[in-house]
């Protein structure tokens, strides 16, 4: 059960169908005690139904789930008891005290009144409240709504979190204490599920999962990633003009893929054609001057291009 | 933040959905800030009553005038005549016809010529003149009952003008009082309402109304609220039970509930005087009853229309329509073709109409009321089972 050493949230072809339109289809995916997990997808690719689900929001229309060893559909209460959830939109209510939010998740959750004291110190603390207790939570900026609806969603001290979104429309800074918070949760081996449009907090998780168009199309930790989802070496290359080279490269050889990045290209070359030495040559021989190929690290953004894209070829074929 | 105090997971207890006291108390307290700081809800809870209060409560005894009057003179002697124009002098009613027959006030009510008829008996003066008292027949058609509460209180008043000045007169002509109290006897009948009571009849009814309104208002904005806001896909994340969403909400407004029915309950009583001739635990147990009743309708709307705007229309629909139309707070039920009749046993005000008029006005205990009070009980049983069922913890 929850205790053993299995997969913390498991789903086995997990789908959601609403009406005529799947939302998510066939999802498999297992994340481990203490692992941090971003999921990662352009808009309406399915994120929140998934976490929906997982959460005992929604009932799948195939597949299934377990959470913390318990099942979404039958165990749904027990799921309820051992996640702590953040939905997309912002669910404190802002009537209410930061004091009395804290107060009124404790009591829902049933926490123990004598550690309630220690909880809600600690709740403030994580969400740099301190002395703003009896502050109307509408009145609070993003970044600290936030960290206080994280600090409500723990009360209860979770095993699971899934967090939809938690930093969007929130300022950089607090995006960072943001993420120390995760990490500092993901240290004491809670399992953290956690979607993000910005693709630099995609580098802050142990693993990424990419889903589009409801279908899950890559899973792997950002490192792997880079290396391995884009099937080639991806090159700089600097060069002018640029319009001309991009024009003249689409149909050559070997090249899978070439996009502007600034005052150069990134061009991503496949086994069995151009080589990173040839490209200056063909590209001179078409009327571009161009500068030596070097080849770069992928960023995660260059690989969710690439996959997005296969995944959009995919579609239409 | 210095220390990290990260206690050990707490395993939650297992009992399965069992209700516990502390999340319902929990909702509840929230439910009280909510409404505290909400101007509307606030509005709601406490001026609506007043207002309404003060808007049905007068609006049933408006000074209407000019109510019109046929006159069915069976005498036509001078008396009679000075009677009859008695009625008109005080501005209250306007003489529309002067009839001939029965037959000719009935066509003429029929017609809505006229809403009363004073029939003067054809012996008038000759018993005025020799017993020194005399009948006189108002026959009112209390189609519409506040009308004819008013225009009986008039002709009340005139008749009794007419008595002082008729005993002045015999006092001179026989040289000492009348031996009877009152000189001529207003018999006022009622047709198509037989029995109507003053407009005590209908305080009580107001009463109802405006409870059924207040409670069904404000339970219908608190789960909309909720949804409107996005707090309840929160609250449904967690292990709360649907039990403890429903009487965690709807206690609260049961207290303001008995708050405002104390209110009205009050106000019916000494400032606009209804006699209260029942016993306190009865009034507060029906009360109680049809309070539950009206909060569980609003609560069941509350969940199935996830708007608040939209919900509170729907409360308002369900709660002034039945209430005002089948009640018999303005339309007596015994007046009502048979069909209309069936359908108002299906309406929960008519029970609680039924309860406070007979506590009020006849000091009826529960044991007298068995019918009504378990017409209440098997609607709250309905509505609460119904409400119970009708929140599910899925956004699907
Ligand atoms: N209740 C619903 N009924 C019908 N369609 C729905 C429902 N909920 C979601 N959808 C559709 O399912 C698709 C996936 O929605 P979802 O909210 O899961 O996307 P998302 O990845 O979270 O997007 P975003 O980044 O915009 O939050 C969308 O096309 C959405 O319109
Ligand atoms: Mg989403």
């Amino acid at each position: 059960m929850s205790d053993s050493a299995g997969p913390a949230v498991l789903a086995e072809g997990l789908s959601k169908s609403f009406g005529t339109f799947t939302a998510v289809d066939r999802l498999d995916l297992a994340i481990a005690p203490g692992e941090v997990v971003g999921f990662i997808g352009p808009n309406g690719a399915g994120k929140s139904t998934t976490i929906r689900m997982l959460s005992a929001l929604l009932r799948p229309t195939a597949g299934r789930a377990r959470v913390a060893g318990f099942d979404v559909v039958r165990e749904a209460n027990q799921v309820r008891a051992h996640i702590g959830y953040m939905s997309q939109t912002f669910s404190l209510y802002g009537s209410l005290t930061v004091a009395e939010n804290l107060r009124f998740f404790a009591g829902i959750y049933r926490v123990p009144p004598a550690m309630f004291e220690a909880r809600r110190r600690f709740a403030i603390a994580m969400a740099g409240l301190e002395g703003r207790e009896d502050a109307l939570v509408s009145t609070l900026a993003g970044g600290w709504k936030q960290r206080l609806a994280l600090g409500c969603a723990i009360l209860h001290r979770p095993p699971v979190l899934f967090l939809d979104e938690p930093t969007s429309g929130v300022e950089p800074e607090a995006r960072r204490l943001f993420w120390e918070l995760i990490h500092r949760l993901a240290a004491e081996r809670v399992t953290i599920l956690v979607s993000t449009h910005y693709m630099d907090e995609a580098e802050y998780c142990n693993r990424i999962a990419l889903i589009d168009r409801s279908r899950l199309v890559a899973l792997g930790s950002p490192g792997t990633l880079r290396r391995r989802e884009l099937g080639g070496t991806l090159l700089a290359l600097p060069c002018a003009p640029l319009g001309a080279a991009l024009a003249a490269l689409r149909d050559a050889p070997g090249v899978a893929e070439a996009a502007i990045f600034g005052d150069r290209l990134h061009v991503l070359l496949a086994a069995g054609g151009l080589s990173a030495d040839d490209l200056p040559a063909f590209l001179t021989a078409r009327g571009v001057s161009s500068g030596a190929a070097r080849p770069i690290d992928a960023s995660l953004e260059d690989v969710f291009v690439h996959l997005v894209a296969g995944h959009a070829a995919a579609a239409r074929a | 933040m210095s220390s990290c105090i990260w206690l050990p997971a707490t395993r939650p207890r297992r009992g399965r959905d069992a209700v516990s006291p502390g999340r319902l108390l929990a909702i509840a307290f929230k439910e009280i800030l909510q409404v505290w700081r909400d101007p509307r809800s606030l509005a709601i809870a406490l001026l609506m009553p007043l207002m309404q209060m003060v808007m049905l409560g007068y609006g049933v005894s408006l000074d209407i005038r000019h109510v019109p009057l046929c006159v069915f003179d069976q005498e036509n002697s001078q008396t009679s005549r000075a009677v009859a124009q008695r009625f008109v002098a005080a501005g209250w009613f306007a003489a529309s016809a002067r009839l001939g027959s029965d037959q000719a006030v009935h066509e003429a009510m029929d017609r809505a010529a006229c809403i009363g008829a004073a029939v003067i008996p054809a012996d008038f003066s000759r018993r005025l003149d020799s017993t020194g008292g005399s009948p006189l027949q108002i026959v009112f058609d209390a189609t519409d009952a506040n009308t004819t509460n008013i225009a009986i209180g008039y002709a009340q008043g005139v008749v009794a003008l007419i008595s002082n000045q008729l005993e002045a007169r015999w006092a001179a002509a026989h040289g000492g009082p009348a031996t009877r109290a009152g000189m001529v006897d207003l018999e006022p009948r009622v047709w198509f309402n037989e029995g109507l009571e003053s407009r005590y009849f209908i305080i009580p009814g107001v009463v109802a109304v405006i409870l059924a309104l207040v409670g069904a208002q404000l339970t219908s904005l608190t789960v909309s609220r909720e949804w409107e806001r996005g707090t309840m896909e929160q609250l449904i994340s967690t292990p709360v039970t649907p039990f403890e969403v429903m009487a965690g909400k709807l206690l609260p407004y049961f207290l303001i509930g008995i708050f405002d029915a104390a209110f009205c309950l009050l106000a019916a009583r000494f400032w606009f005087a209804v006699p209260f001739r029942g016993d306190f635990a009865t009034l507060l147990i029906t009360t109680a009853l049809f309070l539950i009743v009206v909060l569980a309708i609003g609560y069941l709307i509350s969940v199935r229309v996830r708007s608040q705007l939209g919900a509170s229309q729907v409360a308002l629909l369900v709660t002034m329509l039945p209430t005002t139309l089948l009640s018999g707070y303005t339309f007596p039920i015994d007046q009502m073709p048979a069909p209309i009749r069936a359908l108002s046993l299906m309406v929960y005000p008519r029970y609680f109409v039924t309860i406070l008029r007979a506590v009020f006005l006849k000091g009826s205990g529960l044991a007298g009321l068995i019918g009504p009070v378990l017409g209440l009980v098997a609607y709250a049983v309905v509505v609460l089972w119904l409400a119970g069922r009708a929140f599910h913890k899925r956004l699907d």
